[in-house]
């Protein structure tokens, strides 16, 4: 039993001897499986991946390549290693001891947490299911799918939190989770972005950048939570999510480089003239970058927000680097600045922190967002080129929140809906834009080949060359 | 060990009785009432011009419950007082200004209760109640001689009855005064307005006019005429007239830090989680059948023992337990006897003893609907939830029972016909018409399944179970359900719960318990009433109140 536990799904949640969730899991496993086959990356059940797969929480569990096919992946279930002693770092409960088991006053916010985490995991395995098609590279598609299968243990980590510790109501949230579809209109994902398309590279390049850096921001939130293995499970996650941000990062990085060496070697700016010589113009970058940017920042939620509260207060969902700010984490009296319209005006006033914390995070979230930028613009500047993408304004193109009664353009200035629909052409990608990126979107399997629009990465996956077959096609 | 205060009990006799006296004349009982000034239950107050406490309805309580059981031939009481020119003067005003508004509601509540036992007694067990009012008759006291089936007044050109709480009080007659005013009496709404803002009554003639009272008597003829109705009621009585009494024997009850203990009901208390476990046990072993055994068994006969200890545990946790929010309900023994004790009590529910005993058991199953705490029944592997136990989760707001993996060894469920009508709750319904709001359809599968044991998965397809977790998801399901449930706010459960147990059907002791009461205890709540200058407070003391003029 144990080895055959150990050996299907790895993990080290005492799985061998745990007889409720073995038979949870088991119920739950084969209709994974199915959502995998309906869902999951297309047309790709004959392919040997080279892919990783966490087999421990040591250090060199992380280590393990080899090729499988996605379907057989183990989906693994880890916790970060307990901390002994630990105890709720912030809020009412501050100072008690963590909880190992949910607090039944709690149940059903905790519950919504973490059934919203889990349903952005196979949300972005359906955005992106159909991209394998048209991958730039081998190499390329290898991190497609390796992103993938880990947002399929993403979602096994957080189905294992819903089976282990909610009962019946866990089971029914888990099932739901491979029920609901992205972009679906009558069923779709729960929020807003994750239900956007990611039609082309560019796109996939954008979200992994964007909005799983948003998963990295709550995940840090949760992993501060006085729910103790929330904050295990969550914690464990992070290292996955950095692989995606990386994806993310360099990929933009290297059709910036791309486009920076033929504006350099080309000496022009002229979108028509480089989309003629098949790259992808800045302009068109910066509106594909404010696009992802700004849906991502409304993932955060309401700017005042009294759930926010809520979560933080009771000790459920902390605040980005929680354990390492110096206050008193309970932050009554404390205030916050958040934006707001007035008489068609953005202004600035104060606010309850305890109300303002997504707005808090989403601070956190845009630093670390410009700093990413500024590597691209290194890029840019390593060729020659003068010129810059820049991270718009907050308030651009927010759809929820006070923001999104008004139109404010990229650099924070209201506009009229006259202006709006004459101008947003510019600063969000339009249906040509689209076109244009969709014509690059070829399909290259060639060990070693890239296509045009797009660097090749400096080095390979895991010691690899370039030219490693990182996908065997059947 | 913890020190703790010792709680309120409902334990007395008629040979220590402070307040009341009780005397026979053959089948006509006298219940005399004869308030001792400073004996009141808490310290304080004085008890002057008749007026009570909750020490004195205790006592009204268990006189009832003597005659009920003791007194078998007894066919008519007559309430009365033995202070001259007074019968009655209600609730103590002073007790009520100083007490916390959690003892005047409970107060309230067991007061209802007894006023409801006395109109039980006569719809059910054929013992008719003549309130001979024999002088000032105010507020509570006329709402206790609301509650009889016949009032008769002294005509001495000065008693009068009232119902002087508005204008005096700022509160309302709130022991079911004002509901039987109009539904039992059928007063017309424009006089009841006036008889209710009169704070000095309605003397005999308008009394009778206006249908407040029955009958009324001058001085001289009063106690004549008091024999003669009393006499008459009598006639009218079906209860026997040769009969041996069952003496209420003292329970059996041992009180600790961890709750109170009796023979079949067990109360145990979780302070920390603020919950009770209630276990009530079936028969000790099989129960006779025959009335003769049944009366050589008395007050050890095993419904009539369980019933009395189950409402004394419910007395003692509202009264004394406030903070314990959370009862679970739950049952042991041996089905089968459960269910031939069952059989016993419908194959001779027209004998007195019988008829006293599903009524004793009718009425404290009664007081757990109105029980303002969370109730969940908890059907685990040894539970015994037939028949009469079956109404106790029935009664609660939720069930959960065990789905064991092997459901034959698991727990069961058995109707009997005990639970069709024998136990209506205060909407006058059973308590299965009452869960399923009347459908018939659910309702007739029941009484078709009447007999036969209902494993898990049955129970829940039938509608009688909430939930259903398994062996492994029972302790964590539990846990986290109560958890949960005693994190809510104790007022707004309080509200949903008494919503919720209430659905369609209303009667005269609903709209007692619903309407009624929740006004009253809006306006307990109330500066007005409860506040330093509200009128409540100011009563006696020289000083007017001060209102707060906005209508809410
Ligand atoms: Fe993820
Ligand atoms: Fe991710």
């Amino acid at each position: 039993m144990d080895v055959t536990y150990q050996d299907r799904i790895p993990n080290n949640v005492g799985l061998a001897e745990n007889r409720s969730l073995q038979r949870a899991l088991e119920h739950w496993q084969p209709e994974f499986l199915n959502w995998w086959d309906d869902m999951g990356p297309a047309g790709s059940r004959a392919l040997d991946v080279y892919l990783r797969t966490a087999i421990s929480v040591e250090k060199n569990g992380w280590a393990n390549f080899d090729y499988v096919k996605m379907q057989d992946y183990r989906w693994g279930i880890f916790l970060n290693p307990a901390q002994p002693d630990r105890k709720v770092n912030f809020g009412v409960h501050k100072g008690q001891p963590a909880w190992q088991a949910v607090p039944g006053e709690y149940r059903s916010n905790l519950r919504r947490i973490i059934v919203t985490q889990g349903d952005t995991e196979p949300a972005s395995v359906e955005q992106q299911r159909h991209l394998g098609h048209t991958c730039p590279s081998l190499y390329d598609l290898r991190n497609l799918y390796q992103i993938n299968v880990e947002e399929g243990r993403h979602l096994w980590a957080m189905v294992y939190l819903l089976h282990a510790y909610f009962g019946r109501d866990g089971r029914e949230e888990s099932e739901a989770l491979l029920e609901r579809r992205s972009g679906d209109q009558d069923n779709p994902r729960i929020l807003g972005a994750f239900n956007e398309k990611t039609p082309d590279w560019l796109s996939f390049f954008m979200f992994t950048f964007f909005t799983d850096r948003d998963g990295k921001f709550q995940l840090c939130a949760l992993a501060e939570s006085g729910f103790d293995p929330l904050a295990r499970t969550t914690r464990f996650m992070l290292t996955e999510e950095a692989h995606h941000m990386f994806v993310g990062e360099t990929g933009v990085g290297r059709i910036v480089q791309r486009t920076a060496q033929v504006m350099a070697r080309e000496k022009t700016d002229d979108p028509q003239k480089l989309r003629a010589l098949g790259v992808i113009d800045l302009p068109t970058l910066q509106r594909y970058l404010n696009f992802h940017y700004s849906i991502t920042l409304d993932l955060f939620g309401s700017d005042l927000s009294s759930n926010a509260a809520t979560f933080y207060a009771t000790g459920l969902k902390g605040r980005y680097n929680e354990s390492k700010i110096d206050d008193d984490h309970v932050l009554r009296d404390v205030e916050h600045p958040v934006l707001d319209l007035e008489d068609g005006r953005l202004v600035t006033r104060p606010a309850p922190m305890l109300n303002a914390l997504n707005e808090r995070l989403r601070d956190d979230y845009i630093k670390d967002t410009i700093a990413g930028v500024g590597r691209w613009n290194r890029q840019i500047e390593k060729e020659g080129v003068p010129a810059k993408l820049e991270v718009p304004h907050r308030a651009f193109n927010r759809r929820i929140g006070p923001l999104a009664a008004a139109r404010i353009d990229p650099d924070g200035r209201v506009v009229s809906e006259a202006e709006w629909a004459a101008r947003q052409d510019e600063w969000l990608p339009g249906a040509s834009d689209r076109a244009y990126v969709a014509s690059l979107m070829g399909r290259v399997v060639e060990p070693g080949a890239f296509a045009n629009w797009i660097a090749p990465p400096p080095k390979g996956i895991h010691y690899r060359p370039l030219d490693f077959e990182y996908v065997r096609f059947a | 060990m913890l020190a703790f205060e010792a709680p309120v009990t409902f334990d007395t006799h008629p040979d220590r009785y402070k307040h009341w006296r009780l005397s026979f004349d053959g089948p006509v009982a006298t219940l005399a009432m004869d308030v001792a000034e400073d004996a009141g239950i808490k310290p304080g107050y004085k008890l002057k011009l008749n007026s009570y406490d909750l020490g004195v309805d205790i006592e009204l309580h268990d006189a009832l419950q003597r005659i009920r059981f003791e007194h078998p031939t007894v066919r008519s009481v007559v309430i009365t007082s033995l202070k001259d020119r007074i019968f009655c003067s209600g609730a103590n005003i002073f007790m009520l200004g100083m007490s916390s508004h959690a003892w005047k509601v409970n107060f309230c509540k067991f007061t209802n209760e007894t006023r409801n036992g006395i109109e039980d007694a006569s719809a059910h067990s054929g013992l008719k109640f003549l309130a001979a009012c024999n002088g000032t008759t105010a507020g509570g006291g006329y709402e206790l001689a609301l509650a009889c089936d016949e009032i008769l007044l002294i005509d001495d050109r000065s008693s009068a009855v009232s119902l002087p709480e508005v204008s005096l009080l700022g509160v309302m007659p709130g022991t079911g005064g004002l509901t039987r005013l109009t539904d039992k009496r059928k007063v017309r709404r424009d006089h009841a307005d006036i008889f209710c803002t009169t704070p000095e009554g309605v003397r005999a003639t308008r009394a009778k006019a206006w249908k407040l009272v029955d009958d009324t008597e001058k001085s001289r003829d009063f106690p004549g005429a008091v024999a003669r109705r009393a006499a008459a009621l009598a006639e009218a009585s079906d209860r026997p007239r040769q009969a041996n009494g069952v003496e209420l024997t003292p329970l059996s009850r041992t009180i600790d830090e961890t709750g109170y203990h009796y023979a079949y009901v067990d109360v145990c208390i979780d302070r920390k989680a603020r919950s009770a476990t209630i276990t009530v046990g079936g028969p000790p072993r099989p129960q006779p059948s025959d009335p003769e055994a049944l009366l050589a068994l008395g007050a050890a006969w095993w419904p009539l023992a369980m019933a009395r200890e189950l409402d004394d545990a419910i007395l003692m946790l509202r009264t004394n337990d406030l903070d314990i929010g959370m009862w679970l309900l739950k049952s042991r023994g041996n089905a089968g006897d459960v269910l031939a004790a069952d059989a016993s009590l419908v194959a001779h529910r027209d004998h007195w003893f019988v008829r006293e005993t599903i009524g004793m058991l009718r009425r404290t199953l009664a007081r757990l609907d109105v029980s303002s705490r969370s109730m969940f029944a908890i059907l685990d592997e040894s539970s015994c939830f037939a028949g009469t136990l079956l109404e106790l989760a029935l009664a609660a707001d939720r069930s959960y029972m065990l789905l064991a993996n092997d459901p034959a060894a698991g727990p069961h469920v058995t109707l009997s016909a005990v639970n069709f009508g024998m136990y209506s709750e205060v909407n006058g319904r059973s308590r299965i018409e009452t869960r399923f709001c009347g459908e018939p359809e659910p309702i007739e599968r029941l009484r078709a399944a009447a007999g036969t044991p209902l494993d898990t998965a049955a129970a829940v397809e039938t509608g009688l179970i909430t939930a259903a977790p398994d062996e492994l998801d029972w302790d964590e399901e539990l846990r986290m359900a109560l958890e949960e449930r005693a994190s809510l706010s104790p007022d707004a459960l309080s509200g949903l719960e008494a919503n919720l147990r209430f659905p369609l059907f209303e009667t005269m002791e609903t709209r007692i318990f619903g309407r009624l009461s929740a006004w009253q205890n809006w306006i307990f709540t109330r500066p007005n009433a409860a506040g330093e200058r509200g009128a409540l407070k100011a009563f006696g003391t020289g000083a007017k109140a001060a209102f707060d003029w906005d209508r809410v």
